[in-house]
Order: C-alpha cells, then sequence, then structure tokens
C-alpha cells in the first residue's frame, strides 16, 4: 500500500497551482474537476480498465469456473520458464548496455554549453519520434548480410557477421531504442547536481577518480537506479524488436503471449502469461517508487 | 574607527594551538592577468603583490572581476593571458587539485550526502592520511569552528552559521598556506556576519595562512583587511591598507564604495606648500590637501567623508572650510543623522548638495529642514581625486 501511497504522492506534486478562485466556484470545484476528468477517465476505464480486469479473469478461468491451472502450467512446462528467464537476461543485459552508453553521454549533455547540449539532446530525441516499426527496420537493413556494416567489414578485408537473428541483434536493437529512457534520467539528475560541489572536491585534491566515485557517483545514484528501473520495466515488455531481430531462442514473453493468442488461440494461457508480465512490470514500478519515487520519471530540472 | 572599535571588543583566542603550517602564509603575486568571456573582459590586466600572511580583500561591485580573479587563483578560470605566482612558483598550469589552496565558496559548496566530520575529513583522505590522523585533525579543527559535538550531522541538519564553520574548517584542515574565499559570509544576517568576520580574522592571524578575500561589503573589507584591493571593471582601481583606502581615495569611484563622500568641483587658483585653494564654480574657495601633480587651473574633483563635515548655526571657525547653506532634508540612521544641506544658493543652477553625517551624542536632533546652517569641515580632509580619463 505504500507502494500506491509514494505513487499518489508522487503525481500530486506534478498538479498546477489551482485555477483562480473565480473561474472556479467555490463548492462546485470538486465537482467541476471530476467533470473535467471524465473524458479522460471514461476513456481508460472502456479501453484499459475493463480489457485488463477481463484478462486477469481469463487467467483464472478454467471448464470448472476458477482454476490455477494455466499458472500450474507456466511453472511446469520448463520452455516457458526458460523463456522467462531469457526475459530477464536480455532485459538485464539491455539495461546494463543502456547505462553504460548513456552514463558519460548524459555527463557531457550536463556540462556543455547550453546550445551544445539543446544539439546533443536532439540527436538523440529525434529518433526517438520515429516509428519504433521504422527503427527496427532500418536496422536490419544495416546489419543484415548485405548490409552497410558487413560491407564495411568486407570493405576492410574481414569476413561477414552473422549480426540478424541472434542476440548480438536483439541486444543492438532495444539498447538503442531504449537509450533515450537512461539518457534523459541520468541527465535530469546530473543537472541537479551543484556544479560548486565538484570544484569544491577538486580545490580539496580530489582526482578527478575520487571526484566521480565520492561525489558524481553518489549524487547520480537516484538517477542511475531510477533509469535502470525504467528501462528494464519497458523491455520486460518488448516485442517488436525481439520478434524482428531476433532469433528462436531471444523470444520474450511477449512473443509467446502473441503466439497462443494469434496461433493456438489459447486466450486464458496467453491471460495468465499477461498477468505474469504484468506482474514483474508492477514490482518494477513499485521497487522504482520505493527507491526513487515516481516524481522522477515525470519531472525535468532544468 | 571600525578597526579600534573592533580591537577592542576582540577577546583574547582561548582555543588551543591550531594547526600551524610549517612555512606560514605563502605570498601571491599577480602578473598581468587577462580573463574574457566572449566579447566580455572580465579581468583586464591586474597586477597584485599579496604578503606572505596578509589578509588581502578584493573588494567591488558585481561584475568587477574580483570572483573571476580568485576563481583563478583557485584555477576553476584560465587566464588569457599572465601568470599567477604563489611563493613565486607559477601556478597557473596546475590543475585545482594540485595547486593545494584552500577555497570556501559563496554557497559553501558542503557536500550533503557526507556529514560533518566526513566533509571536513574528504581532503586528508585525498591526501591519503592515515585513519587515526584523520580523526585527530578533524577533531581538532572542529574544536577550533567551535562544532564539537555537530560530527555525524548532515550539512542540511545545520545553521547556516554552522555550515559556513564546516566550510572553513574543510578549507583548512589540510593546512593550506593560502586560503581563498569567495563572499563567505554573503548568506548570513548581518549580526551573524560581524560575529564570523572576526572569527575569520582571528583564525587567519592564528594559522597565519595568507588571506584572499572576495566581498562587496565595504564595511568587511575595512574591518578584516591589511591589504584592500579595489576593483572596478576588471581593473585594479586602488590597493593599499584599508586606512589608505578609506582616507586617501585616489578616485571618484574608490571615493563613493569605500564609505561615502561629497563630492566638490572646482578649479585651483593658488598652491602652497601643503594645500590648496580650489574655486566652485558658484564661486565660494576652498582648501584641499596638496597633490603633487596639482597646477594651477587644474579642473579637478576632491572628496570629502560624509562624517568629516560639521554643521553649526552659529560661530565659524576661520582656519578651515566653510559654506552657509539651508538644510533640505533630514534623514535619521539611529546612531547618526544625515543633512542634506543645500549650499550655493545665490546661483541656482551652480547650487550643490552637501551630505553631512552627524553622530548622535545626545538625544536632541540639532536641526530640521529649512534652517539656516554652515557647513564646515577641514582642508586636510579634502582629497583632490585623479582625474579620470576613462569611465
Amino acid at each position: 500500500m505504500s507502494i500506491q501511497r509514494q505513487a499518489h504522492d508522487g503525481l500530486a506534486e506534478l498538479a498546477v497551482p489551482p485555477l483562480p478562485r473565480h473561474l472556479v466556484r467555490q463548492g462546485r470545484r470538486d465537482w467541476t474537476l471530476i467533470m473535467l476528468l471524465v473524458p479522460a477517465l471514461g476513456f481508460l476505464a472502456v479501453f484499459f480498465a475493463y480489457p485488463m480486469a477481463d484478462i486477469l479473469m481469463r487467467s483464472f478461468d478454467g471448464d470448472q469456473g476458477f482454476t490455477l491451472e494455466h499458472y500450474g502450467r507456466f511453472f511446469e512446462r520448463t520452455i516457458y520458464v526458460r523463456v522467462l528467464l531469457i526475459t530477464f537476461e536480455i532485459s538485464g543485459s539491455v539495461t546494463v548496455l543502456t547505462l553504460i552508453i548513456a552514463y558519460p553521454l548524459a555527463f557531457v549533455l550536463a556540462t556543455v554549453s547550453r546550445r551544445t547540449a539543446a544539439i546533443l539532446m536532439a540527436m538523440v530525441l529525434i529518433p526517438f519520434f520515429t516509428s519504433i516499426l521504422v527503427r527496427t527496420y532500418a536496422w536490419i537493413v544495416i546489419l543484415g548480410p548485405e548490409g552497410l556494416f558487413n560491407q564495411v567489414l568486407g570493405g576492410l578485408g574481414f569476413d561477414p557477421v552473422q549480426l540478424l537473428y541472434n542476440r548480438p541483434s536483439v541486444l543492438i536493437g532495444m539498447t538503442y531504442t531504449l537509450l533515450p529512457y537512461m539518457v534523459l534520467t541520468l541527465y535530469s539528475v546530473m543537472r541537479g547536481i551543484d556544479a560548486q560541489l565538484v570544484r569544491a572536491a577538486y580545490s580539496l585534491g580530489a582526482s578527478d577518480w575520487n571526484v566521480f566515485r565520492r561525489i558524481l557517483l553518489p549524487h547520480t545514484m537516484p538517477g542511475i537506479i531510477g533509469g535502470s528501473l525504467l528501462v528494464f520495466i519497458l523491455a520486460v515488455g518488448y516485442y517488436i524488436t525481439p520478434r524482428l531481430m531476433g532469433g528462436d531462442r531471444d523470444q520474450m514473453m511477449a512473443t509467446i503471449i502473441e503466439y497462443q493468442v494469434d496461433l493456438l488461440l489459447n486466450w486464458n494461457f496467453a491471460s495468465a502469461l499477461a498477468a505474469i508480465l504484468l506482474t514483474i512490470t508492477l514490482v518494477g514500478f513499485g521497487l522504482y517508487a520505493w527507491l526513487v519515487g515516481l516524481r522522477t520519471l515525470f519531472e525535468s530540472r532544468t | 574607527m571600525a578597526r579600534t572599535s573592533i580591537e577592542e571588543i576582540a577577546a583574547p583566542p582561548t582555543t588551543p594551538a591550531p594547526p600551524r603550517p610549517a612555512g606560514g602564509g605563502a605570498a601571491i603575486r599577480l602578473s598581468d592577468l587577462w580573463k574574457t568571456y566572449g566579447d566580455t573582459i572580465a579581468v583586464a590586466g591586474c597586477d597584485l603583490s599579496i604578503a606572505a600572511g596578509e589578509f588581502c580583500t578584493l573588494l567591488g561591485p558585481s561584475g568587477s572581476g574580483k570572483t573571476t580573479t580568485l576563481m583563478m587563483m583557485a584555477g576553476f578560470a584560465q587566464p588569457d593571458r599572465g601568470e599567477i605566482f604563489v611563493d613565486e612558483r607559477p601556478i597557473t598550469k596546475l590543475p585545482p587539485q594540485k595547486r593545494d589552496l584552500g577555497v570556501v565558496f559563496q554557497n559553501y559548496a558542503l557536500f550533503p550526502l557526507m556529514t560533518v566530520f566526513e566533509n571536513v575529513a574528504f581532503p586528508l583522505q585525498m591526501r591519503h592520511s592515515t585513519r587515526a590522523e584523520v580523526r585527530e585533525r578533524v577533531a581538532r579543527v572542529l574544536e577550533i569552528v567551535e562544532l564539537t559535538g555537530l560530527e555525524a550531522r548532515y550539512p542540511g541538519q545545520l545553521s547556516g552559521g554552522q555550515q559556513q564553520r564546516v566550510a572553513l574548517a574543510r578549507a583548512i584542515v589540510f593546512e593550506p598556506r593560502v586560503l581563498l574565499m569567495d563572499e563567505p559570509l554573503g548568506a548570513l544576517d548581518k549580526k551573524l556576519r560581524s560575529a564570523l568576520q572576526l572569527e575569520i580574522k582571528h583564525l587567519q592571524q592564528r594559522l597565519n595562512v595568507t588571506v584572499v578575500y572576495v566581498t562587496h561589503d565595504q564595511e568587511e573589507a575595512l574591518t578584516m583587511s591589511d591589504q584592500i584591493v579595489v576593483m572596478r571593471d576588471g581593473k585594479i582601481e586602488q590597493a593599499g591598507t584599508p586606512e589608505q583606502v578609506y582616507d586617501e581615495p585616489w578616485t571618484v569611484f574608490v571615493a563613493n564604495f569605500v564609505g561615502e563622500s561629497n563630492l566638490l568641483e572646482g578649479t585651483i587658483t593658488e598652491i602652497d606648500e601643503h594645500e590648496v585653494v580650489i574655486e566652485h564654480p558658484a564661486g565660494r574657495l576652498f582648501r584641499a590637501l596638496r597633490r603633487g601633480d596639482a597646477r594651477n587651473g587644474d579642473q579637478v574633483r576632491a572628496a570629502v567623508h560624509l562624517e568629516r563635515l560639521a554643521l553649526t548655526n552659529g560661530e565659524v571657525p576661520t582656519d578651515g572650510n566653510s559654506w552657509p547653506g539651508r538644510v533640505r532634508e533630514v534623514t535619521f540612521l539611529g546612531d547618526a543623522v544625515k543633512y542634506a544641506v543645500v549650499v550655493g544658493e545665490t546661483r541656482p543652477s551652480l547650487a550643490q548638495t552637501l551630505v553631512v553625517k552627524e553622530n548622535r551624542r545626545d538625544a536632541a536632533q540639532r536641526f530640521t529642514a529649512g534652517d539656516t546652517v554652515t557647513v564646515t569641515w577641514a582642508p586636510e580632509y579634502t582629497k583632490i581625486l585623479a582625474s579620470e580619463s576613462s569611465g
């Protein structure tokens, strides 16, 4: 429950200041606010809450009413547990990779002049506005046997490398698409660090390494935790990239859900899989809220 | 005035002998130092010598280049031209962490995730001191700044004054020979400021460390310094002891920035051994202290501090300067009263206002607006200023 409360607190802090009194007549204020929320709440109720409840119900639905057989099946069959482990493995690898790439990048963004930062930020964000499908296909073109990467490699006299439909290609594609989340989270935390602290550390005799270890690292820890959880949560539910760029052994939870729905029409088992994925995601969010607070998800300090 | 009264108040140091750097403070020399940011010239050719163990204050309004000069000493800004010497050793090529200078920042820059102990221990750990040594030296320095018992607190749990002391302790614990301070008391209220001014001054004397102190507060500069360097537009306007800068301002800027002055214009009509006679455009003659380069017929400006003027409605002494006028405004200051007196009203276009600051010796206010009075002042306190070619 503390997770919920924290999530609520975090969102409450986002609220814009109340409207002037004369716009919202005293006493009718709560009612007006509720009315303003009706379109959004209505939409979510019909297209999110209802299907979600339906999925959860189906996952417990058997021939004789309530059953746990779908969940039982998941944990009995090693194939499904293995897919879950692969999902964790890929998501974990992607999280580490984005962190390694994003940390120095975010540091540069937070350090350079405002103009340079804006240009670099645009370079990070513009691909973000393109459809994920387009970007994934672009990677397939680049990494394919006749693609740009292998042509360059061949031109340099090396043998072509298999970079499609295997683990490296999934990691490349997912790291690429999830990088902005990590960069933005780290950047917002780094921008909040007082530059005087770094100067003070240097003036007190600290080496570059010690400035990083004693000052930067502890102060960016909320960003590291937050960014990592965010990327992990998003990665766990990934579908398109592993589906298009991965081999048979790189398929994640979302793929087998799709398989159950599309080909086997086993809606109940698919629902159980979805519920398991949802639980993992919620646990991730819970950790996020507990460790950093949901506020940082939406907040960007300038 | 301020200095003598402070020395009277100052209690003798009671804290134990502080860590004393082996060689005492270091001498600093700036040679033709320049720094530009884009089109703005922040520091324009500063030459300055600071003696070992001296308390030197860089005084000036914001944008005068004082903080940039300090940051170049600390190594956070690289001069475009010129060199900084510490004991005649050039340091501009050294990174900040190799300069071994203590720096106290404007907003303290305490590490918020570290306790008081960890903050103060930081520079010692960076110098690979042993654990026992760190404990002992941190304890000793916290005793000096009177923070014993607060070791486990975090900066956020301390008052502004306490944070200031931690910053000070952290900057002196590794016994640097030079301490650079950037408006360290700027964020504190007036009472606390005066108390900490004295503490910092005492500490500097006991540690025998060279201090370069940046402030825009002339009172603070006068209270603490051995040398005051008045800066304006990136240049050094005047450098000297507090008495010199206050009593013998060279320029209009210094006369008005350090203390408050009345400015009198006129033409030199007579020169004798010690004094000159100046004729004000309104026709009044007054005498001023002679300057070496004064010549007959020169257009000059002279400055007289407000408190050097006096008001009388009785007999006017014949040996000094005097000018009759009318009180226009009276401002009550608590310990003193300021009178704005209009003089030379016979020719209104040339009339001038002289401001007189009179200490209140008795409860009664002596004059009110509209009173006819005579302003008197001594020629020796009337200083001719250098003619300003620029600005």
